[in-house]
């Protein structure tokens, strides 16, 4: 199975959100393959392709980063880039 | 890959389905065989079945939510169908007391592994009834009344051999005596008995689920959902011609049916068992924005039940699997539209606002996937009338070569005017009239009705 996560950021945009993630990704292994953002309704909207084969349990990763949205007070989501293939791409 | 990347607009239309417009899957249902259960010992038997269903089931609820944290998608319940019991208690099973046994066995193996609901306490007698069939037929409402968990279901027709009017006698009967049984809890044990006409092997969502004697030893059948979500695609297109109006619901139930496919898929190859069918359903809930009836509404009726209600539901039932089929590489189940009233608040509102009549929803039924589902009506209802009802909606599913289904709840103690709890996923209703003239001289009529003309294909 391919190792590519999609890791979403929503909320207000703050100093060092982009920071802080990435750092957190570095710490686990995980590679940043694609990064863009875009302003919906007001709210800040962060995608991250990633490539997690090098992280260990990705339920893990998913609830540490979901903890640390917690903190910055944003909602950062983790999710299989093959919910959005199978839903977009036939 | 050959595709392109995923885009950020499109990741944030499928999480807003999630977060906003309850995106979920509903259900995945295990089913499990039980005939290598069998035994002519009560007690053997009991203990072949608690193994059977706890050891293949041993990793389904966590396997479920392993999958919920994967894709960022909600799987609402975790579920188990199993072979009809009247097939596997036949030797063992004496009285009805002994199917009541095997009920509470049920019960427990479905509390050890989790889920929240097991169907398959059910006998399918469209044609005929056996000693066995009758005894378990007996035996649900004390089955109902003394379990938790468990879901029955009788199949009393089918296209093929019409319909069988004393197991639909009997089954008026049956549903009384499990709302008395039940009364102190509103009667909540008719919430989870079915009565079909052409019933499906393989149908994921309760409480008619049961694991069909034509399927193999265990499989995975995902049930979708997603009313919030068509919705909220109709309210881009409100004015426009049908021809628009129907691609959007198609593009849309292709999109979420996509999501049940892979989840399927997964869970199939993490349980190491076969994936079944999805059913492409539109299955409400009493949350606000989870309702098929604001759909209708969004189509252009001012309350469910008002006229043209039956051809936007036609409509809506045709283009979700139009755009579902696609989606998915094996489809089944009951697939379409579910149109419950205690489920769904659009429905309820509808019902209160004296739009929605029993009638009604019966036309209703001959053009969506299933029947008079989640029905309150007043406690002091006749057997024979509630029987009279049941075959009216058998007749639909017999003559249309279509599923039908009957749940009606007679709330004893309550009365029209009054509402009736059941809480969670199978929530309240208002009690709603049932026609007061009487059936008694038809139903009591003994044997079947024959299967209809067009039947005869061969």
């Amino acid at each position: 199975m391919q190792n590519r996560f999609i890791i979403t950021v929503v909320g207000h945009d703050t100093v060092g959100i982009i920071a802080k993630v990435c750092t957190y990704l570095a710490e686990h292994k995980v590679n940043i393959l694609n990064i863009s953002q875009t302003i919906v309704d007001g709210y800040f909207n962060m995608m991250m392709i990633v490539d997690a084969a090098g992280a260990g349990d990705v339920t893990e990763m998913s609830g540490d980063l979901g903890a640390l949205g917690q903190e910055i007070g944003v909602v950062i989501r983790c999710q299989h880039e093959d919910i959005f293939n199978m839903m977009h791409r036939i | 890959m050959g595709q392109t990347m995923i885009n950020i607009s499109e990741v944030i239309e499928t999480n807003k389905m999630i977060d906003q417009e309850n995106l979920d899957v509903r259900t995945i249902t295990l089913g499990i065989s039980l005939l290598d259960c069998i035994d002519a010992d009560l007690e053997t038997l009991k203990k072949n079945i608690y193994e059977k269903i706890t050891v293949t089931a041993r990793d389904l609820v966590s396997t479920g939510k392993a999958i919920e944290a994967q894709y960022g998608i909600p799987i609402v319940n975790k579920r188990i169908s199993v072979t009809p019991i009247a097939l596997v208690g036949g030797a063992a099973c004496h009285t009805p007391d002994d199917y009541v046994e095997i009920a509470k066995v049920l019960d427990r193996a479905a509390k050890e592994v989790g889920v929240n609901f097991l169907g398959g306490f059910s006998a399918l007698v469209s044609k005929g009834i056996t000693k066995s069939d009758e005894l378990l037929m007996r035996a649900i409402p004390c089955a109902l009344s003394e379990t938790e968990r468990v879901c029955s279901s009788v199949n009393v027709g089918s296209t093929k051999t019409g319909i069988d009017m004393d197991a639909v006698r009997l089954m008026g009967e049956i549903i009384r005596e499990t709302a008395e049984l039940t009364k102190e809890q509103d009667s909540l044990g008719c919430a989870k008995l079915v009565v079909f006409c052409n019933a499906p092997d393989d149908n994921p969502f309760m409480a008619g689920a049961f694991h069909g004697v034509t399927e193999g030893d265990a499989v995975i059948n995902v049930g979708v959902s997603g009313p919030g979500v068509v919705k909220t695609a109709l309210e881009q297109v409100r004015g426009e011609s049908f021809e628009v109006l129907c691609e959007t619901i198609k593009k849309t139930a292709f999109k979420v049916t996509r999501v049940g496919q892979l989840v399927a898929q997964e869970a199939s190859r993490r349980l190491g068992i076969p994936f079944g069918i999805i059913d492409l359903s539109l299955a409400p809930t009493p949350a606000v924005g989870d309702s098929v009836a604001d759909i209708l509404h969004e189509i252009g009726v001012e309350y469910a039940g008002a006229p043209g209600t039956t051809a936007a539901l036609a409509l809506l039932n045709d283009q979700v699997k139009k755009g579902g089929v696609m989606a998915s590489s094996y489809v089944g189940g009951l697939s379409g539209a579910f149109i419950p009233v205690s489920e769904d608040q659009g429905m309820i509102d509808a019902v209160q606002a004296g739009a929605l009549c029993l009638e009604k929803l019966e036309a209703m039924t001959c053009v969506c996937s299933v029947g008079l589902d989640m029905i309150a009506i007043p406690g002091d209802t006749k057997a024979t009338t509630i029987s009279g009802i049941i075959a009216d909606e058998m007749a639909i599913g017999m003559v249309n070569q279509k599923t039908t289904a009957v749940r009606l709840i007679p709330v004893i103690g309550k009365g029209v005017g009054e509402t009736v709890e059941f809480g969670g996923l199978l929530g309240y209703a208002p009690i709603m009239p049932v026609s007061r003239f009487s059936c008694d001289d038809f139903v009591n009529r003994a044997g079947r009705i024959p299967a209809p003309i067009h039947s005869f294909k061969n």
